[in-house]
């Protein structure tokens, strides 16, 4: 046969792909999944952005400023004056609320405007194919879009109920708002009328501001600042994205994070392939060089076949990533499933910038894992790579443990740096460093533990001691596998148990009445007058009722709102009714009344116990105590808790949200077997009790954990995959380097082992280094999840958690583990033995 | 029921009004005498009222410019229960033009909002009404208008120069052959104007003669009505003429009427059999393929007038805010070669029938 250069180093180029199939559709697979997980978050987080963006300059139109409240609203008399300041060419009151509408569960967005301002500020929303425009200005009709009236299945001339208080108020449907730009559910009714039918007299919560030509935005902004109540912000309609994106930015960048850690199981795959490949091909490598192919010729050839590894799973990754995201915008939209953008399938199109780098991202993952092998044979001499036990050098370069105790060095430093840009970047950093000294220091390692071991008496046994401490270099490979995949599943699993106990104790907690009731969670005009408070109360079988009021308060301009619960608390003994971490102080009588803010609210604006801080309740400043800081997981944006006392006193507003209900005493099966009649009692004796939400805390129990669950679940899918990924590269690497051992199992044939005593050596090798790397795995994962917890979980989401092992599951995963890598080194065992031990011996010469 | 009204009022206005329940108009009866400041201000209980001046300006230069401005309040019937501030219990609307032969086209803009919170208002004492930034006021008899529109600015002051004109039945106008069918409505011809005009950045000072309208019903135009055609002039013998008439929807003649007084003073009604519009010449609208007939000979009395447009172009397309087009524009009355007299002429529902 005759051999062209070309033909050489194309076979060169291949053959560690074509000899190892397996393994490389594993790094494919690998490579493919960081990448699609990469590029379907990218995509579906581009589309969202997109589409609220759209949505946002629909709503906000032509406005140059926005003067925007709670959604509780701030005095309409702000209105006239803006109004009337020179600057302002138009002014527009808006009331945003979002309305429970009868038969659906999630809300719709309503705007409330004066038609006449409205339509200089958003032309769009008043052309409609209404029959008749006066209706605009009618208390009792509405104008949907498009997506919101196919959504409630009504057309013009229609009803729809919407819920105000506990009752329903009916409006007709008088046209479909025609304007292409609003996409999203969104109901138009006049703010006259929505005032006084929605129970809102007196307020606003928007005032969309047009500037006439020439006015300095910057300035008039400054100005009008110092004219708001407390609460109320002046901004550009732009800061509305900036807030929306900020909403979903940690999860994000957590799967993004996840979308690395497949890539890094990838590259770690790639090497473990070609350092195999070079190895095995170490003496045909060495001949090339002898017949006079340069180093770089090979050095391409070996990057080469890397490369064409991690384009392919770059390209398919690309393409699932790009279908995944497509399903999932189909299933759940843009939002998640967050309902901003209901009946709406926006489109995915492909993001040129983000498939360039995702592609990069797994070409290069492949690329750097195949460079240390490359190297290593381009820089062996010909003379010597022809020689067998070379395999050994290529380790010879982590001798020292400098470089990686300095890189675990630089980790804990890392774990003391703040979020950066609120994303806990040093924390990911931190990780990576732990992850990486820890390799690096495994030869040291391996040299340490085993060399310090006892020579054992049966012979196999004392021989693979020798072996693995003699020559760890050779076991690297399958201990690096083994430490990332073991180290990156027990942290995940440590850090989800720890949250998912915590999150268990925390309902637990926060779960103590017989019963709960809610006008429902996202309703701004649903609510428990006074009177119907007093009927609950009197209800038969009821003991006791607390009542809560929430609403929203406004502290940032480029901040989601924070909610404000004002409910039954006891300052003296407030961890009665919520879990509070840390120190806390009790406010004095005559001081300022006590809030306690959840971790979030801490974080993100600062607040420290004892200290006192201003908050704009009911459009005043009013002063608050810290008194303590408690654990909120249910509302990531932060939370506030106030004495519902305090609060009706501040604001005059004795309207309620939620209650929970204590049944008279008995057995906890009688008092449960009383929440079907109360909840019936309810029902019949509350005009529109129909539409409240009741639940027993079970229910409510069961349904946050099963929240909890699907939120992780897309973790769990990833861990597993990373796992079993990781599995497979130890397995195959052990494998490997056992198959590069025949000459050496020829001679131990040769001077009289058995078969069975060279099986017994490579399983007791097998069982050694896994257990080496396990215990290795296991302790950085625990460091690990520590940084995930205390770190990356705290300044993600701002919420901490006690740490809970998962025992169970760690010691099952341990034993598999064993078992795997001793069934491997026999099985690899045997295949190499299967050669002639003449034959073997022979190949070395 | 004056026919501007329903042209420039915006669509709000031209669509059906249907009476909510709860809501009575006070009616327009004959013999009510009208009394006066107190009828200068606005009469809220009835359905739709409306201010309106026309006139020629002249430049210091000798240029001579058309100007209309009009403050309509209208009463939607519904909101009265609606405790709210924002209940739109009163609505308010202004539409300003300037006609400029040396633009060529007629310049306009409109304000409108609900009554309230300060921002916009009718008195109900005098003539005091504001939308927004634009006012028309009565100070010591004397009218002021403030204008800031898109391509022009008017502050003006009028000067009353003649007695008032109480059209009709002393001041209660026929508008159909049903007697509820009317208004009342009064005018003041031959109102001297001075003040700045702004257009594009260049300030004028002007002079001339303008002619008010107020008026002010509860009757809605008869179903019967197709559009109408109206003229007010400013006659140079110190005399003022206005005559309209109603079309049907087979272009036939509903209704019409007018009333002259002369030089000296004395003032004839014009029943319906006395009017007559004939036209001479039609404008083809090169936007909106509308023809209208801009030159017309009036017959209004012992009257026999040809009214010709300062310029063709004065149509005013007002489909984006008010929902109509129409024409309204400056035209100068001969009496065979004689020029006898400067005015407004109004055509509407040339476009399609104004729908009720």
């Amino acid at each position: 046969m005759e051999l062209s250069a070309a033909s050489v180093r194309r076979r060169l180029f291949l053959a560690p792909i074509a000899e190892h199939k397996g393994r490389s559709i594993l790094s494919i697979i690998a490579i493919a999944l960081g990448v699609a997980l990469g590029y379907a978050v990218q995509l579906i987080n581009q589309t969202a952005v997109n589409e609220f963006t759209q949505a946002v300059q629909a709503l906000s139109g032509q406005a140059d400023l926005e003067v925007r409240g709670p959604r509780s609203g701030f005095d309409e008399s702000l209105y006239p004056l803006l109004a009337r300041m020179p600057e302002v060419a138009v002014a527009s009151p808006v009331l945003e609320l979002l309305v429970r509408i009868a038969g659906k569960r999630e809300p719709l967005m309503l705007m409330a405007v004066d038609v006449f301002r409205a339509a200089q500020v958003q032309p769009e929303l008043v052309l409609s194919d209404a029959v008749e425009s006066i209706d605009f200005l009618r208390p009792d009709r509405i104008f949907l879009s498009r997506s919101a009236a196919e959504w409630l299945g009504v057309g013009v001339g229609g009803e729809i109920g919407v819920q105000v208080g506990l009752s329903e108020v009916r409006l007709q449907v008088a046209g479909i708002v025609r304007g292409a730009n609003f996409r999203q559910p969104l109901g138009i009714v006049d703010i006259g009328g929505a005032q006084w039918r929605l129970e809102k007299l007196g307020k606003i919560n928007r005032i969309d501001l047009r500037l006439k030509p020439g006015a300095g935005v910057e300035t008039f902004q400054a100005r009008v600042r110092s004219l708001l109540p407390a609460g109320v912000l002046i901004e550009r309609p732009e800061a509305n994205v900036t807030r929306g994106a900020r909403m979903s930015r940690a999860y994000r960048v957590n799967l993004n994070v996840l979308a690395l850690v497949a890539l890094f199981t990838g590259g770690l795959l790639v090497f473990s392939t070609q350092t195999l490949a070079v190895v095995q091909h170490r003496a045909q490598t060495g001949l090339l060089r002898a017949l006079g192919m340069t180093g770089g010729q090979i050095r391409t050839a070996l990057i080469g076949g890397a490369a064409v590894v991690g384009a392919v799973g770059a390209l398919a990754g690309a393409a699932l990533g790009h279908l995944a995201a497509e399903l999932v915008i189909r299933h759940l939209g843009a939002d998640l499933g967050a309902g901003q953008f209901r009946g709406m399938v926006p489109e995915v199109r492909m993001d040129p910038l983000g498939f360039l780098l995702f592609t990069l991202l797994g070409i290069g993952t492949a690329v750097l894992g195949s460079l240390v092998p490359t190297l290593d044979a381009v820089r062996a001499s010909a003379a010597q790579a022809l020689k067998s036990g070379d395999e050994q050098r290529m380790f010879e370069r982590l001798r020292s443990p400098l470089p990686g105790a300095l890189a675990l060095l630089v980790g804990v430093a890392l774990t003391q740096g703040p979020s950066v840009l609120e994303l806990p970047l040093f924390g990911y950093a931190a990780i990576a460093c732990f992850l990486v000294g820890t390799i690096m220091l495994m030869p040291q390692l391996a040299l340490v533990c085993f060399r310090g071991m006892p020579s054992p008496r049966p012979v196999s046994a004392r021989l693979a001691v020798a072996q693995v401490a003699g020559a760890p270099g050779q076991s690297m490979v399958s201990l690096a596998a083994i430490v990332a995949s073991v180290s990156l599943m027990v942290s995940m699993a440590i850090m989800v148990t720890s949250f998912r106990i915590s999150f268990d104790a925390w309902l637990e907690r926060l779960l103590p009445a017989d019963l709960y009731m809610r006008t429902g969670l996202f309703n701004d005009a649903a609510f428990l007058s006074p009177e119907n408070q007093d009927r609950v109360r009197s209800i038969a079988g009821v003991r006791r009722a607390e009542f809560l009021r929430r609403q929203q308060l406004l502290l940032a301009a480029d901040r989601p709102s924070v909610l404000l619960l004002a409910r039954a608390i006891d300052r003296e003994e407030p961890e009665a009714s919520i879990p509070l971490v840390g120190a806390q102080v009790v406010a004095k009588i005559g001081g300022p009344p006590p809030v306690w803010v959840s971790e979030a609210v801490a974080d993100l604006y600062g607040y420290r116990v004892g200290q006192t801080v201003e908050l704009p309740i009911g459009g005043r400043t009013e002063r608050f105590l810290v008194s303590g800081i408690w654990r909120d997981y249910a509302r990531h944006q932060g939370s506030v808790v106030m004495e519902r006392d305090v609060y009706v006193g501040l604001t005059g507003d004795r309207d309620v949200n939620e209650a929970a209900l204590w049944f008279d005493a008995g057995s906890a099966a009688e008092r449960s077997a009383m929440a079907a009649s109360v909840e019936e009692a309810i029902r019949a004796s509350l005009p529109g009790g129909t539409n409240l939400e009741i639940h027993l805390p079970g229910e409510i129990k069961a349904r946050s954990l099963r929240v909890f669950d699907r939120t992780f679940a897309v973790t769990y899918g990833l861990e597993a995959v990373a796992v079993i990924i990781g599995l497979f590269g130890m397995s195959s690497s052990f494998g490997a380097l056992v198959l590069a051992r025949r000459r050496e199992f020829g001679m131990l044939r040769h001077i009289g082992m058995t078969r069975r005593q060279i099986g017994g050596m490579l399983a007791a090798e097998g069982a050694l280094v896994s257990a080496l790397g396990l215990a290795t795995g296991i302790a950085l994962g625990w460091l690990i999840s520590m940084v995930l917890i205390h770190v990356v979980n705290r300044q993600s989401f701002h919420w901490s958690m006690e740490l809970h092992m998962p025992w169970g599951t760690l010691s099952a995963f341990v034993a598999a583990m064993l078992g795997l890598a001793v069934v491997t080194a026999l099985a690899s065992g045997r295949s190499a033995m299967s050669h002639e031990a003449v034959r073997a011996v022979k190949e070395d010469w | 029921m004056k026919r501007r009204a329903f042209l420039a009022s915006p669509m709000l206005l031209l669509t059906a009004l249907p009476v909510a329940a709860e809501t009575v108009y006070a009616q327009v009866r004959a013999g009510r005498p009208l009394v006066f400041p107190r009828d200068h201000g606005s009469h809220p209980d009835y359905r739709t009222e409306w201010w309106y001046i026309t006139g020629w300006l002249r430049s210091e230069k000798g240029e001579e410019l058309g100007v209309q401005i009009t403050f309509f309040r209208n009463r939607p019937g519904f909101g009265g229960q609606n405790p709210s501030r924002f209940a739109p219990r009163q609505l308010l609307f202004a539409h300003a033009a300037l006609s400029d032969p040396r633009v060529g086209r007629l310049l306009h803009d409109q304000r409108a909002a609900r009554a309230g919170f300060g921002l916009a208002d009718a008195s109900r004492t005098d003539t005091d009404v504001h939308v927004l930034d634009w006012s028309l006021a009565r100070h010591g008899g004397e009218y002021e208008a403030h204008i800031v529109a898109s391509e022009f600015d008017y502050a003006l002051k009028f000067r009353p120069a003649q007695p008032l004109l109480l059209q009709g039945e002393a001041g209660f106008s026929r508008k159909g052959p049903d007697a509820g069918q009317a208004s009342y409505y009064y005018s003041r011809p031959h109102m001297q104007v001075s003040g700045i005009v702004t257009v594009k950045g260049r300030k004028s000072a002007v002079t001339g003669s303008t002619w008010l309208d107020h008026e002010w019903s509860s009757q809605a135009l008869a179903p019967e009505a197709a559009g109408w055609d109206w003229v007010g002039l400013n006659l140079v013998d110190g005399g003022a003429l206005m005559a309209f008439r109603i079309r049907d929807r087979r272009a036939g003649l509903f209704w019409a009427g007018g009333t002259h007084r002369d030089g000296t003073g004395r003032v004839r009604v014009l029943r319906p059999g006395e009017i007559d519009f004939t036209p001479l010449r039609h404008w083809r609208s090169p936007r909106t393929q509308i023809e209208y007939p801009v030159m017309m000979r009036i017959k209004a009395g012992n009257i026999e007038l040809v009214l010709g447009p300062s310029m063709d172009d004065q149509e005013l397309d007002a489909r984006a805010s008010t929902g109509t087009i129409y024409w309204e524009g400056a035209v100068r009355a001969h009496e065979r070669t004689r020029l006898a007299g400067r005015g407004y002429l109004e055509l509407t529902g040339y476009w399609k029938p104004l729908k009720l």
